[in-house]
């Protein structure tokens, strides 16, 4: 189980390999640059044998003109990214309110005891009844038909609907998330907490909770990336956000670069998430077998 | 002789299992007891519910002559008369030791955090770790973080100890340090209550020894009559094993 720190590539520990985990790279380093010199002609041999296919091929022409066209991507670019950036707030604004949300309830499932039941029970019924409906679903359901309620004090904001039913929705997934790190933390830390005289929920706040985040981070960030492009979903409530922005420009020239440029623009943001997740977990995964020998 | 702890017929299943059958047991003010028997016995289950992070199913336990198994009872007050060490994972590996020790003072009992640290740092001098006092627990070996553990519980000021076989997941080298604050407390006058696998250290420490098998106190005596000459089938048995083991 234990292996040496200085080794973390062992064939057959951990995921498997990724084309840019790092422990892909230690195995090719290892295999020599034989091994690195095989990589690169198989990589160039692949890719070139598809582009070429691609490229040659008699809708290819049609293909460019429809979906990477220059002009078309210029002209649609300003919209399109300035839809993009409501996006992006959307996002930060979710990503906050969710992180905050999803911890309260998975610390009221956290607590025990028959005094706390009906708490854990709203809990559990949330998060059961949130998971099973289609974000989309619930998207619409309060986009449009809270707005059309038409009722005093209560925001009419298509925008401001998009973003509650989303926070609504990853609220209870991420508690679930946040209540798997909850419960991977030993037994005896609470034990410990309590011992002192700490109450469940300080026990929780100082002990618990602070431990149980530093294991899920990974998956939180998981989260983020699912979050950062589920934002453009909005799009359907007529929110001008990128996605929206695209199909305007789609449907004024039924070309189809616009979507591209959105494309682009969410690869741009999550792709970093994603390395940076893999990087984080594996820095983590590392230090912890180092510590453990 | 007062009594500071009391159990009465105090028993606890779990999944209708029994782990404590009828304990019966006192321990009196300035008392050390040790529970022995081989794993699975009950002694860790009796300890937890002495502390009462386990609640038991019947019978009573009195503390000072409160009962603190009644569920009118706040059990975080119980557990500032009363401190705990487990057998591993004591201490919150995210806090360095001097805020592992004051969080409860702080946090439970509302003292400074000058107040608080000027205590943990007297303690952390009188156990000779105050060189330890900004490392983080991965840092100690196993020796330093049960010794650490021992001092947090003693930072709220406990008038009785509870621990729960907290040498057994050490080096044998780092043993006779844990054992030797033990006996350090021993020396003060502390009421103890120790679970222990170190039969030599039972037999020298403590004042009355009683041996668990099966969730029930089989035996028990004074250390030298219970070792030299147990009357139970069972204690004779698992002493002849210990013995053979070169562990008495």
């Amino acid at each position: 189980m234990v292996q040496p720190a200085t080794d973390p590539s062992v064939p057959g520990v951990g995921p498997g390999p990724g084309l840019f985990r790092p422990g892909r790279r230690t195995r090719i380093k290892e295999e020599g640059a034989k091994g690195a010199l095989v990589a690169f002609v198989a990589t160039v041999a692949f890719f070139g044998v598809v582009l070429t296919l691609v490229l040659t091929s008699d809708a290819w022409p049609d293909v460019q003109r429809q979906f990477f066209n220059w002009y078309h991507f210029k002209q649609a670019w300003p919209a399109v990214v300035s839809g993009f950036w409501l996006d992006v707030r959307m996002f930060l604004v979710a990503e906050v309110l969710i992180l905050i949300i999803s911890l309260v309830i998975a610390m009221i499932r956290a607590l025990r005891g028959p005094a706390f039941f009906p708490l854990r029970m709203l809990a559990v019924t949330y998060i059961d009844l949130i998971r099973g409906i289609p974000i989309i679903l619930l998207i619409v359901l309060l986009g449009f038909g809270v707005p059309a309620l038409q009722l005093k004090g209560v925001p009419t904001s298509e925008l401001f609907w998009g973003i509650t039913a989303l926070v609504i929705s990853y609220s209870a997934y991420t508690a679930e998330v946040y209540r798997a790190g909850i419960e991977s933390v030993h037994e005896s830390q609470r034990m410990s907490a309590r011992s002192i005289g700490l109450t469940q929920i300080q026990a929780l706040r100082y002990v618990i909770v602070p431990q149980a985040i530093r294991n899920v981070i990974p998956a939180l960030l998981n989260g983020f990336v699912s979050l950062q492009k589920d934002v453009a979903l909005v799009f359907v409530l007529g929110v001008r956000e990128g996605v929206r922005e695209a199909e305007i420009y789609n449907a004024s020239t039924f070309n189809f670069t616009g979507y591209v440029v959105a494309a682009i623009l969410f690869l741009l943001v999550s792709v970093p998430v994603a390395r940076f997740t893999d990087w984080y977990t594996d820095r983590d995964r590392r230090r912890k077998r180092a510590m453990s020998t | 002789m007062t009594d500071k702890l009391v159990l009465e017929n105090a028993s606890k299943s779990f999944e209708s299992q029994p782990v404590l059958r009828d304990i019966d047991l006192k321990v009196g003010e300035h008392e050390v007891v040790c529970l022995i028997g081989s794993s699975g016995s009950g002694k860790s289950t009796l300890l937890k519910c002495v502390n009462l992070l386990i609640p038991i199913d019947e019978g009573s336990i009195w503390l000072d002559g409160l009962e603190i198994s009644s569920p009118s009872v706040n059990p975080n007050i119980v557990r500032e008369k009363m401190g705990i060490v487990f057998q591993a994972f004591n201490l919150f590996p995210h806090m360095n030791v001097i805020d592992n020790i004051t969080l409860g003072p702080r946090k439970v009992h509302g003292v400074s955090v000058e107040e608080a640290e000027d205590r943990a740092k007297l303690l952390l001098d009188q156990f000779g770790l105050t060189d330890k006092m900004y490392d983080y627990p991965d840092r100690l070996s196993g020796g330093q973080q049960q010794r650490v553990a021992v001092i947090r519980a003693l930072a709220s000021e406990p008038e009785l100890m509870l621990f729960d076989e907290i040498t057994s997941a050490l080096d044998p080298e780092l043993v006779a340090e844990v054992l030797n604050v033990i006996r350090g407390l021993k020396q003060e006058g502390m009421t103890m209550l120790i679970a222990t696998h170190e039969m030599g250290f039972a037999r020298d420490v403590a004042d009355r020894v009683c041996f668990l098998d099966g969730g029930l106190i089989l035996e028990q005596g004074p250390p030298r009559d219970l070792f030299t000459n147990p009357t139970q089938p069972r204690t004779q048995q698992f002493l002849q094993r210990i013995v053979e083991a070169g562990r008495l």
